[in-house]
């Protein structure tokens, strides 16, 4: 191949990795819709006191990929604190998504609103399972 | 040059007073009432109680700046606006009661009890009297309201920690339990002795049960009985996307005010009020569809208004200040909605009830808007979107209404001239 082809071909394969990113985060969103915005918000801003909000929040931007993915399959029921604030209602668990819904969902708010915080792939779901 | 200056700045000083008092401190009121913001910033304000001089006490949610959760604000030249703002304690709620030179405030656990000077100044702020101590609190609808009936009991509402006792909260499919074991110790409200110190449960009785979660109540002198709103149940379309619509949920269920009697089940958790079919309709976590009745034995509301609209603060008006229409009625402050998403937020206002011989006499309607601070007629899209969220009501010596805020931290002063 010559460079001619060579950046075609990559062109091509960047085009297609980008399609599959945006594709992953518009999943991401009809999730966030179907499941957590009512709680969460449209904003990701959540409830002040009762629903923790994703927007900013240092927890959903930060590196404990493990939490953030117990936390979309368990839930709780407990009093968090975050960020020098309360929130007390519970989190529902989401049993039935599969590896690559957390993925894209975490991905989605992860980079929406203030966030831009890296995207999650699925094997850092798996992984993140694997710790407990 | 400087006494120019020093003139301009006095100028527009109260230039800018005068715009804020045209403008009523952003509020929208009936004709004839104006409004001043007698207090901004001053943390976390739940509720509010005032005294016969008019000094206001504010319970906050949170320690404020200086650390104060129970602040006590004055207006010592009358002009509007508090002037002398101080503060104690340490712990955070929600409930606060004046009566005469007694003050009880709450934690989310306890109730305490502080003893007034003849200037209205606490006597005692680091050796409260602890009247109730032990109260459940956990997590969800944990703080307390009070109020007390004028024969010094207190009446206080124990939020029940769940949305609608499913086995698994606020999880889809999940069943709810028969009976309902929250209501033994929540879920209700609970009568205590006004003069009796260290209660626990077993000193009070149950009063009224089967209310989810009540933060406003007042005693209404006129019928002599205990009014409440409730916050209905979350999450219908959430958990029954098959039964219920976003747009069902948006506007199911009501949210009620109920008049008390000694002894009253309101139905949480087995049935909720539907404000369509004018009734209490089996909740979906008990076998309900959206249709069935049930609750035979629970009682009605006295008034039921738009879902999730958070009604904070309930005061029955007994001034002579505001016109004739607004004597003995009834006042609600509603903190605002999260559960109508994907739709626009309702509430954020303060509404009104006109009532007569103790009952209701008209529709409500919205009396003080523009809390969220957005222009016109924007609804609140986002909870977080809204400067102020109205969650306190007191009434002044004069028959002039307060209003509080959690979000801002302001306190509102409503009054009336012809």
């Amino acid at each position: 191949m010559n460079i001619k082809q060579w950046s075609v071909l990559s062109l091509f394969i960047f085009c297609c990795a980008m399609s599959l990113q945006a594709q992953d985060i518009a999943k991401g969103k009809k999730i966030y819709a179907t499941r957590c915005l009512v709680c969460h918000q449209a904003d990701g801003g959540g409830v002040p006191n009762m629903n923790a909000p994703l927007d900013g929040a240092s927890n959903v931007v930060g590196n404990n990929i493990a939490r953030l993915v117990r936390i979309i399959k368990k839930g709780y029921n407990e009093k968090i604190a975050l960020d020098g604030f309360y929130y007390s209602n519970a989190m529902t668990a989401n049993p039935d998504l599969s590896d690559a819904d957390i993925a894209n969902v975490l991905s989605y708010v992860r980079t929406s609103w203030s966030n831009s915080a890296s995207k999650i792939t699925v094997a850092q779901v798996q992984a993140a399972k694997s710790k407990k | 040059m400087k006494t120019v200056k020093q003139i301009l700045v006095i100028v527009l000083l109260a230039v800018a007073a005068q715009l804020q008092a045209q403008n009523n401190a952003g509020l929208k009121l009936p004709n004839g009432f104006k409004a001043t913001l007698f207090a901004d910033t001053i943390g976390s304000a739940r509720h509010i109680a005032i005294t016969q001089n008019g000094v206001i006490f504010a319970k906050l949610m949170y320690p404020n700046k200086a650390g104060k959760s129970i602040v006590r604000l004055e207006d010592a030249n009358k002009d509007g606006v508090a002037d002398k703002v101080t503060g104690w304690a340490n712990y955070g709620g929600t409930g606060i009661f004046v009566s005469g030179k007694k003050l009880f405030a709450t934690s989310d656990n306890d109730v305490y009890l502080y003893q007034l000077n003849e200037n209205d100044e606490v006597v005692n702020p680091l050796t409260p009297k602890t009247i109730v101590k032990g109260l459940i609190a956990r997590n969800q609808h944990a703080s307390k309201s009070i109020t007390l009936d004028g024969q010094n009991n207190v009446y206080v509402n124990i939020g029940a920690y769940s949305n609608a006792c499913q086995e698994k909260d606020r999880s889809p499919g999940s069943k709810g339990m028969m009976p309902c074991p929250i209501l033994d110790s929540a879920g209700g409200i609970w009568k205590f002795d006004g003069n009796k110190e260290n209660q626990v449960y077993g000193d009070g009785i149950r009063y009224a049960t089967g209310l989810r979660n009540v933060v406003g109540l007042d005693w209404n002198t006129t019928t002599n009985s205990l009014f409440v709103t409730q916050h209905g149940r979350d999450q219908l379309n959430s958990f029954y996307p098959k039964l219920y619509t976003d747009a069902q949920n948006a506007e199911l269920p009501a949210e009620t005010m109920y008049e008390i009697k000694e002894g009253d089940n309101a139905g949480w958790p087995y049935v909720y009020f539907d404000p369509y079919q004018k009734k209490k309709i089996v909740s979906p976590e008990y076998g309900g569809d959206g249709m069935k009745e049930g609750g035979e034995n629970a009682i009605n509301p006295t008034v039921f208004f738009p879902a999730h609209m958070a009604p904070n603060a309930l005061l029955f008006y007994t001034g002579n200040q505001f016109p004739e229409k607004y004597k003995n009625g009834a006042f609600i402050a509603f903190h605002g909605s999260w559960n109508r998403a994907p739709l626009p937020q309702e509430g954020y206002f303060v509404a009104f009830v006109p009532f007569k011989n103790g009952k209701p006499n008209g529709e409500w309607e919205i009396f003080a808007n523009g809390f969220s601070g957005l222009s016109g007629d924007e609804k609140v899209t986002n909870p977080r979107k809204a400067k102020a969220r109205p969650c306190g009501l007191a009434q002044g010596p004069d028959g002039s209404l307060y209003v509080s805020d959690d979000s801002r931290g302001s306190i509102f002063k409503i009054s009336y001239s012809k």
